[in-house]
């Protein structure tokens, strides 16, 4: 990480409740400033691996670094790393002006000077006229804030958190997707940010880790995610794609080994057009689904596979929404990505 | 693109009203008559409470403001204050309340202070398994006579006893029978009812306030004394309030371990039956009844009450 110390660095994390490793040899390095995603289906250890960096559990083994300081084993309010509950856990019998000093009032901060940095901090998230409420006089959003506010004001090295859209509707989540990327490069400190939302990880991430039963599935840019997605799980988790397994690899690519396209790189013509593609498939069209912005086309090969496409509802789409009708689809082969794993069989 | 397969119209049809039983029609009769349906529900609870406690209460003040006839023993219907005066400025019965509320006071600090810590094991700390335990060893003394219990403390406490053969080797000696015994008797019939309600109000409490506490640099201490205690209040009220009450009114307790100390219980059962002063008995009675009273007023100022 340029020589610098990362914000946090895991090393052979794990953590077993019971006989299962929810957790399982994780090793992570994080670097300052960076908005990093762990990204994860349920169960799949992601939040145990947040909780374990906030100190609310201890790691079976493996250690905990922040800053090049090892803190696996202090408490939770002896590092310097703040959480956002996917509850938001506020005090129901604090005002929100009194949740949101209370980590300066735990630290001793006369009251004046640490009312003045929560009214200051609850500028920051444009909540300053609701200082005086309790939390259940707030909606959802504000609520959600209220916790940023409070996370915030301590001026933590490293910001925890735990699927904190969870509980909000879509419109106000995207607007706090926004928020939030604002927040971060205001603040400039690390975030640390567990979704299994794939399209809210994408959004917000510098990087993203995207994890499975307990362990780091592939790690990279939303880019190198998406684009190049090393195993299924990841092809198919995040977002959308088309996977061949070895068989119909042979028949359509002319080689073995798991493949996938996603359907945005699929182009699909009428059968009798020509399309410029490095190659072709023929098959049924067998459902049409529309999107608004986009069609999606499910295509029986004449192969013996099912593929989706996407296409873009502009003024050059030309295929049909006929259901039976024979079409033709191509992609190039840049677009088609190999996956590490060669034992799945082919995706629906 | 869909096309909307038309609903059978048969659903609808069955779900009509029809006009149908006797039974049905009291239903929707009652559901379109909110008033009649209220007072059906608390007709009969609220004449109970009217009749027996409202006007048992009404009874005993009046009773108060009787007399009793010395020479015949019979209740002489004349009004009078003189029993509610000698009650008030008697010193006997200022001694004895000022003793009664002590004790009252002294078993429910004990109480709370026993019950916070074993209440926060069981809703924090403990498995859901050894939680059911726990929960049944508290209810367990609940199941066994109140008397079987200050008779089995009259024995802990004895000359010889449990209690001395535990403390000897510290330096200790039992207290003997008194105030002291009367307290730790007292204190360990009501626990239950103090440990419950608190109990309730931690499990109330989301332990991710307790992790954002600790998230935020709250010690054990600063999560204790600002986010827990305001939290769990009422509960702490209520569990004091079942303590405090059960105590002020409690006389066979101190008969049975209290030596030669009485507490008002005492004087009004001595004044019922002995004395045979019926008023002078229920003017004594509206002692602790004042004092609940004022107790929960001032428990009212603190808001506690809202939240039982």
């Amino acid at each position: 990480m340029n020589g610098a110390q990362p914000a946090i660095r895991l090393t052979g994390l794990t953590k077993s409740f019971g006989s299962v490793n929810a957790v399982d040899g994780v090793d992570l390095d994080i670097a300052p400033g960076e908005f990093f995603s762990m990204l994860g289906p349920s169960g799949s250890g992601k939040t145990t691996v947040l909780r374990l960096i906030a100190g609310f559990e201890q790691p079976s083994s493996g250690t905990i670094s922040l800053l090049g300081q090892d803190v696996t084993n202090r408490a939770p309010f002896d590092r310097d790393v703040n959480t956002v509950f996917q509850d938001y856990a506020l005090f129901p019998h604090m005002s929100v002006l009194d949740n949101v000093a209370y980590g300066l009032r735990v630290r001793g901060v006369a009251k004046r000077a640490r009312q003045e940095q929560a009214r200051a901090a609850l500028d920051t998230v444009r909540l300053s006229g609701f200082a005086d409420r309790k939390p259940s006089q707030l909606s959802g959003g504000q609520r959600q804030r209220v916790a940023l506010a409070r996370a915030t004001v301590v001026q933590p090295k490293v910001l925890l958190l735990d699927e904190p859209l969870g509980a909000l509707d879509l419109k106000l989540r995207e607007q706090m997707q926004v928020e939030l990327k604002e927040l971060q490069r205001n603040l400039g400190i690390t975030f640390i940010f567990v979704t299994h939302d794939q399209q809210e990880a994408l959004t917000l991430s510098d990087r993203i880790a995207v994890f499975n039963e307990g362990r780091i599935e592939q790690l990279g840019t939303p880019s190198e995610i998406y684009e190049r997605p090393a195993s299924s799980f990841v092809a198919a988790f995040v977002g959308t794609s088309n996977i061949f397994d070895s068989s119909i690899s042979q028949a359509l690519l002319g080689r073995g080994g798991v493949h996938s396209v996603r359907p945005e790189k699929i182009s699909v013509t009428t059968e009798n057009l020509p399309l410029v593609a490095d190659r072709t498939a023929a098959g049924v069209l067998a459902e049409v689904i529309y999107v608004g912005s986009s069609t999606q086309l499910i295509v029986d090969l004449d192969a013996g596979t099912r593929v989706v496409a996407l296409e873009q509802n502009d003024a050059h789409r030309v295929a049909t929404n006929e259901r039976g009708a024979r079409i033709t689809i191509g992609w190039n082969d840049s677009d088609i990505v190999t996956l590490a794993d060669s034992s799945l069989t082919s995706h629906p | 693109m869909t096309v909307d397969a038309p609903a059978p119209p048969t659903r609808r049809a069955m779900v009509s009203p029809r006009g149908g039983t006797i039974a049905r029609r009291g239903s929707v009769y009652l559901s379109r008559h909110p008033r009649v349906r209220l007072s059906l529900l608390l007709g009969a609870p609220l004449f109970w409470l009217g009749l027996v406690y409202i006007a048992a209460l009404a009874a005993l003040l009046i009773t108060a403001l009787w007399t009793v006839d010395s020479f015949t023993g019979q209740i002489s219907q004349t009004w009078t204050l003189d029993n509610i005066v000698a009650v008030l400025t008697g010193s006997l019965y200022q001694a004895v309340t000022l003793r009664t509320v002590g004790v009252a006071l002294l078993v429910t600090i004990i109480d709370i202070g026993i019950a916070l810590p074993i209440a926060f094991y069981m809703a924090k700390v403990a498995s859901p398994r050894a939680q059911r335990m726990l929960v049944i060893a508290i209810l367990m003394p609940l199941w066994a006579s109140y008397l079987v219990k200050a008779y089995a403390w009259r024995s802990v406490l004895s000359q010889g006893g449990i209690f001395e053969w535990l403390v000897s080797p510290f330096g200790g000696q039992s207290p003997g029978y008194g105030l002291p015994a009367t307290i730790i008797t007292l204190s360990y019939l009501w626990l239950p009812y103090v440990i419950l309600p608190i109990y309730a109000g931690l499990e109330r409490v989301p332990d991710s306030l307790l992790e954002a506490s600790a998230d935020l640099g709250g010690g054990t201490w600063s999560t204790l004394r600002l986010v827990v205690l305001p939290m769990i209040w009422p509960a702490i009220i209520a569990g004091s309030i079942f303590s405090f009450s059960l105590s002020l009114g409690d006389y066979i307790t101190v008969n049975i371990v209290g030596g030669a100390n009485q507490m008002l219980g005492n004087l009004v059962y001595t004044n019922v039956g002995a004395a045979n002063n019926l008023p002078l008995a229920a003017a004594i009675a509206l002692i602790p009844i004042l004092i609940i009273f004022a107790y929960l007023a001032a428990v009212r100022r603190t808001g506690a009450l809202n939240n039982l």
